[in-house]
């Protein structure tokens, strides 16, 4: 992974030092509440219902080993023992004083983390494939690519102040696991007819109250023109972006309202200027950073593994952990683990300090001393050898990891919801707690299959209900709170987003609904059909007679 | 006399800025929150709010759709070095630049900033340096405060107008927040890997 330089570390600890008196000033009244508010968001600062919340930049998702046992340490000492990973594979902490944040800051640029542009109406963390440069099906690995753009974004003076927040993700594989198409910017690493690296260029994705896909802008920008192209994109919208109402102020509108076609000329336009200028990567920049994310040490092995080929046979839970949590691994003998954060009855994406400190460990012990965290919000142990399994899926489930669930229905993609977050009209944990207890039974959950629940506790969807194969919103209704559910979501180069099935529901009936959904599926089926695959056949209408039954308008409903 | 922070000093500003008369507008709102920006290209004035603009002697700095709509009366102050413009954060730069023969005839370009989340001015600073050739004052005015300056300076600005309840010596040390920052921009146009030898992995 990035180890910084003398000159990263330096931008790091300026950045503590200068939040550090911007903090002070705000404490002795010389920065009034709405002149810190900026300041603060662009450091990951949140003043939420019970607390400050601290949101920690986890860069592409990449953590060392040192990084996350920093993360328990910083959850012991200045919050209540656990964190929690987000969709865009950060970390928060939910308790913090706002006195002790740049302390925590300072210790976090020990380790060479940060808090920068976490938050606020700038350039947000770029966002990749958790299976980045172990996954089969890779063309390139995004992550080099991320670097260099996490670096160009940083502080970017003429970025810092945007009308809403910015948010960019990189795919460089086959199957698109970064969502790319609901992003600000969405980058898909290519080469074209002559092997020539580059990327395809999407622009105007995104989620909340508007759900858009993204538009292809450009067909292909080599690779050394990327940074100035996405400074092109950034400065068309910087200068004519909605303004006026935040509703309508991310890139999406500005897009849609142009037309994408129209919305490319004025990039193209722009960058005409831009185009081989000093902001022009070199092939002597993309080699030293690739340099920071080649193949670890990898061993000769022959899979597959034969203790591992026994264990598979003799432990039916093990066999069942491995199909669900193993992930296809690009060299022979290794495997790349998904340690679960949704354990039935756990709020989806939290871990406490002490399972921070088992994953570190495991880390150390089996997969290089490194891990990620997905936009799913579970942990990855991306390089684990098959003969290691065993003795990974038991430390693992000691430590209440090793739940066989990952892309079932129970793997849960949620927010904090009206628990925590100020923004939130209803809660969600509950919500996902909720589905979990009621489908509790693992066979019935592989029964199932692969689905993609997704709840979000507001219109700003940070838990992606509108990808989702189910997706749940939560909508305040005259001071209560109401869910929203909509069915036939999905991520990937073939995003789409999911349609509402009727009127809202309260909190109580949700569980039963989804097990209408399910029972729906269940009984109309195809063999090795999907969820999803199901809905898309057979449409929505029969889901919705399920739910809501043939005379739907006698019941007691909220509309929305 | 008034002060301004010019490069690293405070010094003694010699130039008027020149307003435009408020307006008493009723209040809009978009999505249940008051309207805090003008969308970029709206009007600034009327052409009788220009007209009644009253223009003070000495060195001015006058709205640009004074400047446009009243130029022929300006003109002389122009070629004595007397006159400035400027820009609002939803105006074009676009629409000086095509107004004058030489842009660096004005001494002074000053590029408002209504709120100071409103970053668009950013972005004219560039422009008005790297694509239209500036080389004379380039001052940001209104809402100023010391968390952009380092922004300020990076992206063209040489000179800032405080918000007149601040202290602008404090102002002085966010000039120097950061050592070496990572993109290129107005003052450094070489991003750091083209700078300097950054050690391998």
């Amino acid at each position: 992974m990035y180890r910084y330089d003398a000159y990263d570390q330096r931008i790091v600890d300026e950045r503590v030092a200068q939040f550090r008196d911007q903090t002070r000033r705000y404490l002795a009244g010389e920065l009034t509440d709405d002149e810190f508010r900026p300041l603060r968001l662009q450091n990951g600062l949140y003043v939420q219902r019970h607390a400050p919340m601290l949101r920690v930049a986890v860069p592409y998702g990449l953590l060392s080993s040192r990084q996350l046992r920093k993360l328990a340490e910083i959850s012991r000492k200045y919050d209540r023992g656990y964190g929690h990973f987000s969709t865009r594979q950060n970390l928060q902490y939910n308790w913090p004083a706002l006195e002790s944040v740049p302390d925590i800051l300072a210790e976090l640029a020990t380790v060479q983390m940060h808090a920068i542009q976490t938050s606020g109406n700038c350039v947000r963390n770029i966002t990749t494939d958790q299976f980045a440069g172990v996954a089969p099906d890779e063309i390139v690995d995004p992550r080099p690519w991320a670097e260099i753009l996490r670096q160009w974004s940083t502080f970017h003076p003429e970025f810092a102040f945007l009308p809403r927040k910015f948010k960019i993700a990189i795919c460089g594989s086959q199957e698109d696991r970064a969502v790319i198409l609901v992003h600000d910017i969405g980058l898909q690493l290519v080469r074209n007819d002559v092997g020539t690296l580059g990327f395809r260029v999407f622009a105007g994705g995104g989620l909340g109250r508007t759900p858009i896909i993204g538009s292809l802008v450009r067909d292909f920008v080599e690779w050394q023109h990327i940074a100035t192209y996405c400074e092109a994109i950034i400065r068309v919208y910087n200068r004519y972006g909605r303004r006026d109402n935040s509703f309508k102020a991310r890139i999406k509108i500005l897009v849609k309202a142009l037309k994408p076609e129209v919305f490319a000329q004025k990039v193209e336009a722009e960058w005409a200027h831009l185009k081989d200028g000093p902001g022009t990567l070199t092939q002597a920049e993309v080699d030293r950073i690739a340099a920071h994310f080649g193949a670890p040490e990898y061993e000769t092995l022959t899979a597959p593994d034969a203790g591992y080929a026994a264990k598979l046979e003799t432990d039916r839970a093990f066999a069942a952990w491995v199909r669900r949590n193993v992930h296809a691994h690009k060299m022979p003998g290794y495997g790349a683990v998904t340690l679960s954060l949704k354990k039935t009855g756990a709020t989806p994406g939290n871990a406490s300090a002490e399972q921070m400190d088992v994953v570190a460990d495991l880390a150390d012990r089996y997969s290089f001393g490194e891990l990620r965290v997905s936009h799913e919000q579970n942990l990855i142990l991306a390089d684990v050898r098959q003969a290691d399994l065993y003795a990974v899926w038991l430390a693992a489930r000691a430590a209440g990891l090793a739940t066989p669930n990952i892309g079932l229905l129970t793997d849960i993609v949620c927010c904090p919801g009206g628990d925590f977050c100020s923004l939130a009209n209803a809660k969600s944990i509950p919500i996902a707690q909720a589905i979990q207890q009621k489908f509790d039974d693992l066979d019935y959950l592989h029964d199932i299959g692969e689905i993609d629940l997704n709840i979000s506790g507001c219109m700003n969807s940070c838990g992606h209900h509108h990808v989702g194969h189910i997706g749940i919103l939560g909508v305040d209704k005259d001071g209560s709170e109401w869910y929203q559910i909509s069915i036939g979501g999905s991520q990937g180069h073939d995003a789409v987003l999911g349609d509402v099935i009727g009127p809202s529901f309260a909190a109580d009936e949700v569980p039963a609904v989804i097990g209408k959904l399910i029972d729906t599926y269940i009984e109309r089926r195809h063999e090795d059909e999907r969820f999803i695959d199901t809905v898309r056949r057979i449409s929505v209408a029969p889901f919705k007679a399920r739910v809501y039954g043939e005379n739907s308008s006698t019941r007691k409903v909220a509309n929305g | 006399m008034d002060k301004v922070i010019r490069g690293s000093t405070i010094v003694a500003d010699e130039w008027t800025l020149v307003r435009l008369p408020v307006r008493d507008e009723p209040v809009k709102k978009q999505a249940g929150k008051a309207v805090l920006f003008k969308l970029t290209g709206e009007q600034a004035a009327t052409e009788e709010e220009v007209a009644a603009v009253g223009i003070p002697g000495g060195k001015i700095i006058v709205p640009l759709s004074v400047w446009l709509g009243r130029k022929s009366e300006l003109a002389p102050r122009l070629a004595a070095g007397q006159l400035g413009v400027w820009i609002d954060s939803f105006e074009e730069p676009e629409a000086l630049v095509a107004s004058v023969d030489r842009i660096n005839d004005l001494a002074v370009i000053a590029i408002n900033f209504p709120k100071f989340i409103d970053g668009r001015g950013f972005s004219l600073g560039r422009l008005l340096r790297e694509r239209y050739g500036f080389r004379n004052e380039l001052r940001a005015i209104g809402d100023v405060l010391r968390d952009q300056i380092f922004f300020f300076k990076r992206c063209g600005f040489d000179a800032y107008k405080l918000r007149a309840d601040r202290d602008m010596q404090d102002a002085l040390d966010s000039l120097r927040d950061f050592s070496d920052p990572y993109q290129g921009a107005v003052d450094e146009p070489r991003p750091l890997f083209r700078r300097v030898e950054r050690s391998a992995a």
